[in-house]
């Protein structure tokens, strides 16, 4: 401890303290065996698998993965980036929607508000917009990637048929949304979508009736697309996106390389 | 008859006792001919499998697992219970001094986590085990090498002296199906740690993407046009973009075939269809020329009706040049916006 004077220096008391802190019972509590923020933690074959192991959200990984892989050109990371997009777009979701009214009378004007009255609110509504492009634009580019590889071969039939769910889910998300601003744009746009369902052979009345919840877009429209893009379709997502997860690990990981 | 090293001898002495409960020095005496035989303290009939054995499968007969050492932790399913013992132990070194690691180890299933745990320490046993196997039983693998014959002990040579006929000196421990217990053939994969190799690059691409999105966010508006107004229908309407491919599609046929039959048995059911339809089980691209095309036809396809959609249409849905006439696309409207 002594520097020389006899006093212990700030910088030694700051150490000091960090290590109490971190090997304080709380923080041993919190952090499981092999997590890299453990004192002591040593780079072991063993410590590595706990890190995943050990770790609810990392576990949705195996352990070990094949060395090709992990390359960035054999998958360029869009499944993983398809499903970043979606909790970055849960996350400024939930921001928007403390300030959002779903009403035809009043959604326009949260919308001016927000990206006037609100701290961050048009970086948000941005970060939503572009977000919500891009996931649509890495779902179908990641199906791209995994056709070239036919990765959709035996015995991954199934979660291919999970994946283009998935993206008509996400296509259906995003139209949803597309009406919540209530201007000219989100109304026509949604107009021409539901006109193309309404030529459905048969029922197609039925279907643009209840797409619309009426005849034609109103305000009840607004309130049944709020819904179904705030709730409906991401809890759907949700459930297949685990089912998606848990079969590329049973079907043996990532495809083999060509 | 084998000459049993006395320290081998001793070592079996020590399991089986345990198992039984019973002194060393009483099973060791018994195994030398010196004692009474040893009755396990209370009796029972084995436990069995209760299915029978098809004739896939094969029976692993085992003698008292040897539970000594290091070995103990790992062998401890195998290890049987003091109740659970048969009615006549008998000595048999041979068979005693068979480490029955491998089956336990490579019962786990290739399930990364167990195995990744079970991995370190079941190699140090099969290799302990295989080195001291050897000079007791030659013709036996170790219980290591993963063979079918491997797995299946030999009798002994030599019935051990002094027992009635029909007894057997070893017990059913487990039936096991003739592929599953492990992998014959080690498949060759190169696998590294998810930790750091793969969750690093994830987190690149994490920050990567989130990095692009607030610059974008930061540079690009989002377009918010007039209130909705159901009286002023705007000229060209047009849906967003990932749809206006199939809006392009409209103005070519049939809004029944373009609207509905296009998305729906196309996209929809043709797409999940595809795995079922292309048969050829080969990933190679240069297999898989054709399935290659079709597919590089439909992206050029989708691309072009899209562009053409979003920047080749005007007024009236009319063919129009966006250096000349501009581009009628909103989503666009505030594309590039340095406030």
């Amino acid at each position: 401890m002594a520097n020389g004077n006899g006093r212990t220096s700030l910088k030694e008391r700051i150490k000091e303290t960090n290590e109490k802190l971190w090997s304080s019972q709380v923080v041993e509590s919190i952090l499981r065996p092999g997590s890299p923020f453990k004192q002591g933690y040593s780079d072991s074959p063993r410590n590595r698998s706990y890190v995943v192991m050990n770790n609810v959200l990392y576990h949705l990984h195996p352990v070990k993965v094949k060395r090709h892989g992990v390359r960035l050109s054999y998958t360029l990371c869009l499944g993983g980036l398809s499903f970043f997009l979606f909790i970055l777009l849960t996350i400024t979701g939930i921001f928007l929607m403390f300030y959002y009214t779903p009403t035809a009378e009043i959604a326009y004007a949260d919308m001016e508000a927000l990206s006037t009255n609100v701290a961050f609110g048009s970086l948000v509504r941005n970060m939503h917009r572009w977000g919500a492009h891009l996931m649509v634009l890495s779902v179908f580019l990641h199906m791209s990637r995994v056709f070239y590889h036919g990765a959709y071969k035996p015995p991954r039939e199934f979660n291919w048929v999970v994946g283009v769910i998935l993206l008509f889910l996400t296509l259906f998300l995003s139209f949803s949304g597309y009406l919540l601003p209530w201007d000219q744009l989100a109304l026509w746009a949604v107009t021409v979508g539901s006109n193309m369902a309404g030529f459905s052979p048969v029922i197609g009345d039925q279907v643009k009736f209840a797409l619309l919840a009426g005849v034609e877009v109103s305000g009840s429209t607004l309130l049944r697309f709020y819904v179904l893009h705030v709730l409906f379709f991401p809890f759907v997502l949700v459930v297949f996106l685990a089912v998606h997860f848990w079969r590329v690990r049973k079907d043996g990981g990532i495809s083999g390389p060509l | 008859m084998v000459e049993i090293p006395e320290d081998l001898l001793r070592r079996s002495a020590e399991a089986k006792a345990k198992a039984l409960g019973v002194p060393v020095e009483q099973v060791l005496a018994e195994m030398k001919g010196e004692g009474p035989p040893v009755e396990p303290p209370k009796i029972e009939a084995p436990v069995e499998a209760s299915d029978k054995p098809e004739p896939k499968e094969m029976v692993v007969e085992a003698a008292e697992a040897v539970a000594t050492g290091d070995v103990e932790t790992i062998t401890k399913p195998a290890t049987p219970e003091p109740g659970d013992e048969p009615e006549s132990i008998e000595p048999d070194v041979t068979e005693e001094e068979e480490p029955f690691e491998a089956p336990a180890a490579a019962v786990i299933p290739d399930e990364d986590a167990a195995a990744a745990e079970a991995e370190e320490p079941a190699a140090a046993v099969a290799t302990m085990g295989e080195e001291e196997t050897v000079p007791v039983a030659p013709s036996n693998g170790g219980g290591g090498n993963g063979k079918v014959a491997g797995l299946v002990s030999p009798r002994p040579s030599v019935p051990p002296a002094g027992l009635p006929e029909g007894v057997r000196t070893q017990r059913l421990l487990t039936v096991v199906k003739a592929r599953a217990i492990q992998n014959v053939k080690a498949e060759p994969s190169d696998k590294v740690n998810t930790w750091p190799h793969l969750m690093l690059m994830e987190f690149g691409a994490l920050l990567a993407i989130t990095g692009l999105l607030v610059i974008m966010s930061v540079v690009i508006h989002s377009p918010l046009l007039e209130p909705a107004n159901f009286n002023a229908t705007p000229n060209p309407s047009k849906a967003p973009w990932y749809f206006l491919g199939l809006q392009e599609l409209l103005s070519y046929f049939d809004p029944q075939v373009a609207g509905v039959m296009v998305p729906l048995f196309i996209g929809l059911i043709g797409f999940m269809m595809i795995p079922y339809v292309d048969k050829n089980p080969s990933t190679r691209p240069t297999d898989r020329k054709f399935a290659i095309m079709l597919y590089s036809i439909f992206l050029a396809g989708s691309a072009t009706l899209t562009i053409i959609g979003v920047l080749f249409r005007g007024q009236g849905f009319n063919f129009s040049y966006p250096w000349r006439d501009g581009v009628f696309f909103d989503d666009l409207k505030d594309w590039v916006n340095f406030e």
